[in-house]
């Protein structure tokens, strides 16, 4: 195995950990080490925005955006993380102008916020412009202007290394095992603080909006390690996602004005007032079971045509002169390219076809407010371990997280980590690597490598994704979460067990790792249906049918699922941070 | 339907050149990608296919490959523009050397993309609000507008590739890196405009684009990489970005 040696390592290269990195590498020795280039991070998919209370176009303050991500987590968020969130996103907006983030900007040059759901005077309780955009590629431009940064500030990248394991001594990080995708060898990176930045496991779900890549990789490695994962039952469901493809289509563009409509050509919003994406998924998932989809298909139709979104404001009383065609080109382009390319369909002129898709991880490692990683309900920080976006669970998004506020989480979430990270750095020495350090892991790869068994792990793939789908959904319930269980459980098995590869080679063996990140999926799969079984209530994005109401009394608090031997699950439980907001009712 | 596609596979630790395998898929739908195929390929009937693929959905830039003779992302390319019988040819994109398969070196290509200094310089401190705060810089719709086609590009080497003067020599920068040059040479809040403009004026630079034009229908984002590369010329040759 070579060896490496930095002060601090960065897992990841999407929004947190280009932000970790940049943040870090201003006073320690840093590698980012990422399974893809650093451009072909998820981050780069995430449209609408990012949302800050700037009030460059009305008024608008912090607090606001911190009570609408409480309330929009269903009270399940941490409220001390929330207020952080909001707080710092301004700062962390700004700072990312300065760094060339081309926003779109207002008539008076400033930086141009739009609405999306969920942002709210909290006064009027009308929404109001929070979001930060540039074009509907927010995201790329996030990830692309932090990259730029990180070439600037010449950051070491060691790009197409696939981070398989964490070393631990004991208790504490040591450093990763990453496999190089080049030639297959294996590299030890010794280091004194470690930050995941690895994303979220969408795969685990048939219809998604997320990367063929996004498959868990360091939740997984971190629970493999002995650390719980929070709340898992969690997951959001976004409600517009294209049919069939399960592509996101932005919220923003129902913020420009676009309307849902079911196959009677109801506009269906107005019964349900879904303006929160849990509610937005449940509405939709309730058209489609009730057969009110178009034609009787799984879709109902986003309507962002001129006629229609013109129709709608003029009854609202808003002038709509200016949503032309030419104005749709111009602030949805992503989605006029998506509807154009993958279904065939012109926005500007027809309704696209949508569908609820899985999109958004809100648990995972459990971390405080510094990005540290936490060992237990007692909030034990694990000293040189940190992680940050989407796989960390801080709890700043709670039972659901608001439109825009993934982006903000990444920026401010990231920069803590980094900050936090080389800070432990400069005080801490390296922790010697164990002698057997890499070897269970190099063993588990060899295993798969040499694979002779039936079971082409493709097969497991999908099987693992329509269960998930069909039972551990936007719907619930008791039966089929202890089924999906049941078939995740021997999927797990039979991965173990009888899979087959047919890559033996060194050079660029993509199915070793595709299988070994199955194995990731898996294992997220099963404490995600098992933390949904566990718990008896509906919150947020997890709904349950034989247990509909939200209940404070016994489930105020926060799951982490630990492994208990070598296939057994242990629950335990941690309060949920409360201050200036006490759980009420969610009403929109 | 039925789908044949044709594969330039090459493992360099089994074969001394590279060479054509066709594959035959039964019940392909008009709607599925060249990656929905190629991942079939993989998954279903031979697990040594390499190929890079993140996103699936054009954003990430990973899957440029030449499809039936042209750069395009795997994923963006529905089966029904081939007919009722698709035949498709895939092979890696070219003048970067081939590690395996569909996957080649990205090295040469980034070289290039860090040389233009892709990222903005503005030493000038920022300003500050009324509460002490720092506050973005400001810029007008149409300055920000000047830009907006060059930053939609996301990497992906559509364009560098399909370039005979880039083929012809490889130190010559390409289409994309000058993409990237253009994205900060046109932002009034970048104070490297000189600097950008002689580094593009380097013999391997701007000047050996021959406007064959391959380029702009290559780019999967649909910028306009002919005219970003001419606008720079003409920077170059005026000193100025507002000529």
């Amino acid at each position: 195995m070579i060896t490496h040696q930095f002060d601090t390592i960065i897992v990841g290269a999407g929004g947190a950990g280009l932000m970790a990195a940049l943040y870090a590498s201003r006073t320690v020795s840093v590698a980012v080490i990422s399974k893809l280039y650093p451009t072909r991070s998820h981050t780069g998919a995430a449209l609408g925005g990012i949302s800050a209370a700037l009030g460059n176009e009305e008024e608008d303050h912090w607090e606001w955006h911190a009570f609408d991500t409480v309330k929009g987590g269903d009270y399940l968020t941490d409220q001390d993380a929330a207020e952080i969130l909001a707080r710092e996103a301004i700062d962390a907006v700004i700072e990312l102008e300065h760094m060339g983030l081309p926003f779109d900007r207002t008539k008076e040059g400033k930086i141009a916020q739009r609405r999306f759901g969920g942002h709210t005077n909290n006064v009027t309780g009308k929404p109001v412009r929070r979001a930060c955009h540039a074009a509907d590629r927010t995201g790329h431009m996030i990830l692309q202007t932090l990259y730029q940064q990180c070439i600037k500030n010449n950051v070491t990248f060691y790009d197409e290394f696939h981070v398989v394991d964490l070393i631990m001594n004991g208790d504490l990080p040591a450093g990763v095992v990453a496999v190089c995708l080049r030639d297959g060898s294996l590299h030890l990176f010794h280091a004194k603080a470690i930050v995941f930045a690895t994303g979220g496991w969408g795969k685990c779900w048939e219809v998604t909006s997320n990367a063929h890549s996004m498959t868990g990789d360091g939740a997984a490695i971190a629970f493999r390690n002995g650390i719980p994962l929070e709340d898992m039952e969690f997951f959001q469901f976004h409600p517009t996602g294209l049919y069939p493809t399960g592509f996101l289509i932005t919220e923003g563009a129902r913020g420009e004005g676009g309307v849902l409509i079911n196959g009677r050509g109801e506009r269906f919003m107005e019964r349900y007032a879904p303006k929160v994406k849990d509610l937005a998924s449940r509405a939709i998932a309730i058209e489609l079971r009730e057969g009110r989809g178009i034609k009787g298909k799984r879709y109902v139709h986003l309507d962002l045509t001129p006629e229609t979104v013109r129709r709608y404001k003029a009854e609202a009383g808003e002038n709509a002169d200016y949503y032309t065609p030419e104005y749709i080109e111009t602030k949805l382009a992503e989605t006029c390219d998506q509807g154009r390319t993958y279904a065939g369909i012109d926005p500007v002129t027809e309704p696209l076809p949508i569908q609820p898709t899985a999109h958004y991880a809100m648990g995972g490692i459990p971390t405080n407010v510094n990005a540290e990683v936490i060992a237990d309900s007692d909030n034990r920080v694990i000293p040189g371990l940190y992680a940050a976006g989407e796989c960390a669970c801080v709890s700043v998004h709670g039972a659901n997280r608001l439109g825009t506020n993934s982006l903000v989480d990444l920026i401010v979430f990231g920069r803590r980590a980094g900050l936090r990270a080389a800070e432990y750095s400069r005080g801490a020495s390296f922790v010697p690597i164990p002698s057997d350090a890499g070897r269970k892991i190099e063993s588990e790869l060899n295993r798969i490598r040499t694979a002779n068994g039936s079971t082409r792990p493709h097969v497991l793939r999908k099987k693992m994704q329509s269960t998930m789908q069909d039972f551990v959904g936007v719907f619930r319930n008791g039966k089929d979460l202890q089924k999906a269980l049941d078939t995740i459980r021997e999927l797990r098995r039979e991965f173990a067990t009888n899979i087959r590869i047919d890559d033996r080679g060194s050079t660029f063996n993509t199915e070793v790792l595709e299988t070994w990140e199955l194995g990731c999926l898996l294992e997220l799969a099963e404490v995600t249906a098992f933390s949904a079984l566990n718990r008896t209530e509906s919150r947020g994005a997890h709904a349950r049918e034989d247990y509909e109401q939200r209940d404070d009394q016994n489930w105020l608090k926060h799951t982490l699922v630990y492994r208990d031997g070598e296939e057994g699950l242990r629950v335990d439980y941690k309060p949920v941070v409360i201050m200036q907001y006490q759980p009420k009712e969610r009403v929109y | 339907m039925e789908a044949v596609i044709r594969i330039r596979r090459f493992n360099p630790e089994k074969d001394k050149k590279p060479y054509w395998a066709t594959y035959t898929l039964k019940d392909c739908e008009p709607t599925d990608r060249v990656l929905d195929l190629l991942h079939r390929i993989k998954w279903e009937i031979d697990g040594t296919l390499a190929l890079r693929r993140s996103c699936a959905q054009g954003i990430c830039g990973s899957d440029a490959m030449r499809i039936n003779g042209r750069n395009r992302l795997a994923c963006k390319v529905l089966l029904k523009e081939f007919g009722e019988k698709p035949k498709i040819q895939v092979e890696p994109i070219l003048g970067l050397p081939v590690i395996k398969d569909l996957v080649v070196d990205m090295e040469p290509f980034f070289a290039h993309y860090r040389a233009v200094k892709p990222y903005l310089v503005n030493e000038t401190p920022p300003p500050v609000g009324p509460d002490g705060r720092p506050r973005e810089r400001l810029q007008s719709v149409e300055a920000r507008e000047r830009f907006d086609d060059t930053t939609k590009c996301i990497l992906c080497a559509a364009c560098t590739t399909s370039c005979p003067s880039f083929w012809a020599n490889g130190a010559y920068v390409g289409p994309a890196a000058i993409v990237q040059a253009h994205r900060f040479i046109f932002d009034d809040r970048d104070q490297l405009l000189k600097e950008r403009l002689d580094l593009l004026a380097d013999p391997d630079g701007v000047w050996r684009c021959r406007t064959v034009y391959n380029c702009t229908p290559a780019c999967p984002r649909g910028i306009e990489v002919t005219r970003a590369i001419s606008e720079v010329k003409k920077a170059i040759q005026t000193g100025k970005r507002d000529f």
